[in-house]
């Protein structure tokens, strides 16, 4: 099974002990938002609730997903990824957008 | 020798300075945390090196960190804040009913007795406790579901649970402040709370005199006199002497009495400052004059402390939880302020000096003294 890619920004990656810009996780098929996730707060408990609203469970107004240079972020979190990510050969990302000026 | 540890949060990120009893030359450790808010830190009183921090952001939310080090290292814990059952509705800003949800942690306040359980209010209004270090919280939903609680409206700043006392000469007694529901205490360890506002008078709320909607900043109490209380109201700077059943204006001669900070003299419980600030549409002090006032009898007349603070051109604020006292025996007085800076006077409010003036905007802080 491949390994899917997942890049974090930086104070995730701070917040998880990562020293690479990419974790990599086991996760079984189909490989969707909410499955990769999961299995992101399960290998990184530290990110629980941080991607993820704890109660709601919806995507922080202020991050966003993309995969294969499409923003994603408004998937259902049940749809498959596209095919590079689910068979590891692009990561996806997901992105702190930037705010002020 | 005594040794002082200051835990100061700031907007982006954490800080520890520490100095020795005499507080002149101060080592500054950070940011821990860089980048994130530190609503506030605060260390045990049972155990100085078990410390708690309030670590969030707009962008990934919450998080605990926790340190048994000192503030040297530091472990994220749960930062799980689920209301207990559905959590109803408060007031919005129109008036409407709006669903309670988390937002942040705004204090945190360790046991008297258990390094392992912690106290934190947040916002939407409500406390949580853990008692397994920050493991696990869990609500104490009997503050939340108060008969008053649908009537509770936000502050400018959110309806936030920002001031928990602890009160050693009566372990089941709680006092805590919500902006802008007003105070409430609870007298069986946080399981049924009642509003203690009488006295208050906002003359900007429908009724002046409501059992609940009034804006209080702070609240300071001195563990040697705990049913003496010292309040910053949003204007107002009041007390009770009856544990909050009744409060007494003691704004007496100060030039403003709008404000957030409060505080009390550790060995002198009816010594007690403020920072005046000019009004609540004008975040700043007075003629750009940055002063503590101190009053020496329980409020009504106050002094201005101004021996190295600026006096001109100083546009800063002093916000509720960044004032603080340590224990040695001349009582040493610290405050930080929305530009970086973070003031000490080691002789109760004298003499000033900057330990820093470059921290980001502070939050908060908090004094350790070490044995």
């Amino acid at each position: 099974m491949p390994l899917i890619r997942v890049e974090l920004p930086q104070h995730l990656r701070r917040l998880a002990n990562l020293t690479g810009h990419e974790t990599q996780l086991d996760v079984a098929a189909p490989v969707t938002l909410s499955a990769v996730l999961d299995a992101l707060e399960a290998r990184h408990p530290a990110l629980r609730g941080t991607i993820r609203d704890y109660t709601t469970q919806q995507r922080r107004a202020f991050l966003r997903f993309f995969a294969c240079e499409e923003d994603i972020s408004l998937l259902a979190l049940d749809a498959p990824l596209p095919a590079p990510i689910a068979n590891g050969s692009e990561p996806l990302l997901i992105i702190a957008g930037i705010a002020g000026g | 020798m005594s040794s002082i540890r200051l835990l100061v949060g700031t907007r982006k990120g954490a800080f520890v300075l520490t100095s020795d009893g005499k507080r002149k030359n101060w080592k500054i450790a950070g940011p821990h945390f860089a980048g994130w808010e530190l609503y506030h830190l605060k260390g045990s009183p049972a155990d100085p090196d078990r410390i708690y921090a309030s670590q969030s952001s707009g962008w990934f939310g919450q998080q605990i960190q926790r340190s048994d080090d000192g503030g040297a290292t530091w472990t994220p814990v749960d930062n799980k804040f689920a209301y207990d059952g559905t959590p109803g509705t408060h007031q919005w800003y129109d008036g409407t009913a709006h669903p309670w949800e988390f937002k942040r942690v705004w204090h945190l306040e360790p046991s008297l007795t258990d390094p392992d359980t912690c106290l934190a209010g947040v916002e939407d209004a409500a406390m949580f406790k853990t008692t397994d270090g920050g493991k696990s919280w869990h609500e104490l939903p009997g503050l939340r579901t108060n008969a008053t609680g649908p009537a509770w409206q936000p502050g400018a700043g959110g309806l936030c649970l920002h001031t928990i006392i602890l009160d050693r000469a009566h372990p089941e007694r709680i006092v805590i402040a919500i902006s802008a529901a007003g105070a409430f205490r609870s007298d069986d360890a946080g399981a049924t709370w009642k509003p203690i506002n009488k006295g208050l008078y906002s003359k900007y709320i429908p009724n002046p005199t409501a059992e609940v909607g009034h804006c209080v900043h702070h609240i300071a109490m001195n563990p040697a006199t705990p049913n003496t209380l010292f309040m910053q109201k949003h204007w107002d700077v009041m007390r009770s002497d009856d544990a909050g059943d009744q409060w007494t204006k003691i704004s007496g001669n100060l030039p403003t009495d709008f404000g957030f900070a409060i505080d009390v003299h550790t060995h002198q419980p009816e010594t007690v400052y403020v920072v005046p600030i000019k009004s609540d549409s004008e975040h700043f002090p007075l003629d750009g004059k940055l002063q503590v006032f101190r009053s020496r009898s329980g409020g009504n007349e106050w002094e201005p402390l101004t021996r190295g603070l600026p006096q001109k051109d100083c546009y800063v604020n002093v916000l509720r939880d960044a004032m603080a006292v340590d224990t040695l025996e001349d009582c040493g007085l610290y405050f930080g302020t929305t530009g970086g800076q973070v003031y000490c006077s080691p002789d109760g409010g004298d003499n000033w000096s900057a330990i820093t003036h470059d921290l980001p905007p502070v939050l908060s802080v908090e004094a350790q003294t070490l044995a």
